[in-house]
């Protein structure tokens, strides 16, 4: 296979891990350009299917991340992002989507170290496991 | 617990359970009762809400088949308080979907008794209508006597539902007055026991006697549970095989039509509006040539498996395995074995038995704080 660049899509939410990802920016930290940055008011209205159609489209891997535990803007949204996720987890695998495809994490509006990092670590992450199934099935 | 036991005169059961359900019918609190019948006009039994004794003489919660899981029907006829109570005869299954939708506040239990039989198991719809013939209750005694005398049902050519035999939970648990038959002399007694206070209730106005648990019903009970979760194991296995990448899933959903009758017929599929009906999939005639361009093909029609994928990020944890959702299928897609594979798992990862109790809270309805560390971070 040619030279792959995995494409990661990132539901970030507006108070910690986009203004982390804004720090890392003007903070002129590098980091890959392979992630899609959608920026959502908080991890609490991360649908489900907002995660199944970015596979079913063909990303690689899909990151959600928000305000550590305590931290959430609305009290609690990251809570109940939690469940979301381990359900997904309990639910993708079965179908060929690697564990490691999906992503939780907490990145306060002030790491935007840890943003840079996380990103990169994904990236080399899904480089070793290669191309999401999904970019060439005929399934939408 | 209170149990006791009615006499079954001429082994007829049917006859028995009728003027069982005649007596809870004339008891002063009870308003109507819900329960299946052979309707007139043809092959077909269909939950019907009886007030008069007179009208029961269709009565046959026995006949192997279900058009229509009636826990749906109890959750509209429990929406709003009522200021009477009914009772309605369900299976196992129904009983647990029910349960399931009380909790997602789209039923309520305080005014239903939940009256449960040992279930002996459904054939499909289609295949119910032909077997049956002219027979109706004919065949329903026919079918019982060769079940409970542990003889199969092959003869006609047509098999049990998959759903039925891989189905865990034959034995009513969370009805209030449940009516046993397995481990029952079956021939002289049925067994009624009362396994709520909102049971007993009822039970103490039947003025029943008095009797013990035969005591061969456990052996018998657990033996049914190991042969059917035995055959569920099997069919977990075999459909995981063949669903584990998205391409086999493809294939395996390759005859979907968009259809949405598996969840028309879930009972527990619960939104009032589906997403997939709405504009949002309405796309836009360039959208589906984008689509193509990108992947040189894509599958007609669209959103299939995104459609199948998102119903069980919603009905996972709540699937009570039921089978109306292949028994629904136009296209006999095997989703009843896709759907139990998945929630299966999803339920034992949220450690959540659904329809087991009313106490236990819908996994996605609630959150602990310190929770799930397992789920956070991006690993090595």
């Amino acid at each position: 296979m040619a030279h792959f660049e995995p494409t990661i899509i990132a539901f970030v939410c507006n108070w910690c891990t986009y203004t982390a990802a804004d720090l890392a920016g003007t903070s002129r930290l590098g980091y890959p350009a392979n992630v899609r940055l959608i920026r959502v008011m908080c991890t609490g209205m991360v649908d489900p299917k907002y995660v199944i159609k970015a596979f079913l489209e063909g990303a690689d891997a899909v990151l959600v991340s928000g305000c550590h535990p305590g931290d959430c803007h609305y009290i609690n949204g990251n809570y109940k992002a939690r469940r979301r996720i381990k359900l997904l987890k309990e639910i993708l695998p079965q179908f060929g989507f690697e564990d490691e495809r999906l992503r939780l994490t907490w990145i306060g509006a002030s790491d935007g170290i840890q943003f840079a990092e996380t990103i990169r670590k994904m990236v080399t992450q899904m480089k070793s496991l290669g191309p999401n199934e999904a970019k060439t099935t005929m399934v939408i | 617990m209170k149990t006791a036991k009615i006499k079954v005169t001429g082994g007829d059961l049917l006859a028995t359970l009728r003027e069982f359900f005649r007596s809870i019918l004339r008891l002063e609190d009870i308003s109507a009762i819900l329960v299946p019948q052979h309707l007139p006009v043809k092959n077909v039994v269909m939950p019907t809400l009886v007030t008069d004794p007179e009208q029961l003489n269709g009565a046959d919660p026995l006949a192997p088949v279900f058009p229509i899981n009636a826990a749906k029907i109890v959750s509209r006829l429990t929406r709003k308080p009522m200021g009477q109570r009914i009772a309605v005869v369900l299976r196992p299954c129904e009983i647990r979907a029910f349960i399931e939708l009380v909790k997602l506040k789209q039923g309520r239990i305080e005014e239903v008794v939940l009256v449960g039989i040992d279930c002996m198991g459904t054939y499909k719809n289609v295949d119910y209508t032909q077997i049956v013939g002219e027979q109706e209750t004919e065949f329903t005694s026919k079918f019982y006597r060769n079940v409970l005398s542990g003889e199969e049902m092959a003869e006609h050519g047509f098999d049990l539902n998959p759903a039925c035999k891989a189905c865990e939970h034959p034995v009513p648990d969370g009805a209030d007055i449940l009516i046993g038959l397995f481990g029952v002399d079956t021939n002289n007694n049925l067994l009624i026991q009362a396994r709520t206070s909102k049971g007993e209730d009822l039970y103490r106005n039947l003025n029943l006697s008095h009797a013990e648990e035969p005591p061969e019903r456990t052996a018998v009970v657990e033996s049914l549970i190991a042969e059917k979760t035995a055959y569920r194991d099997k069919m977990f296995t075999e459909t995981s095989e063949v669903t584990n990448s998205v391409e086999k899933l493809n294939i395996y959903l390759a005859n979907c039509i968009n259809c949405y009758n598996c969840r028309v017929a879930c009972p527990v599929c619960y939104c009032k509006e589906c997403v997939f009906v709405t504009d949002v999939f309405n796309h836009e005639p360039i959208q589906y040539l984008r689509w193509a361009k990108r992947k040189g093909v894509i599958k007609m029609p669209t959103d299939t498996v995104f459609y199948h994928i998102t119903r069980l990020a919603h009905m996972s944890t709540a699937c009570v395995g039921c089978g109306q959702c292949s028994n629904a299928c136009p296209n006999n897609i095997p989703v009843m074995e896709l759907f139990r594979t998945v929630s299966f798992r999803a339920q034992k990862g949220f450690e959540y038995e659904p329809g087991k109790s009313i106490e236990d809270d819908p996994p996605l309805s609630v959150f602990r704080e310190d929770e799930l560390s397992d789920v956070v971070g991006i690993g090595k």
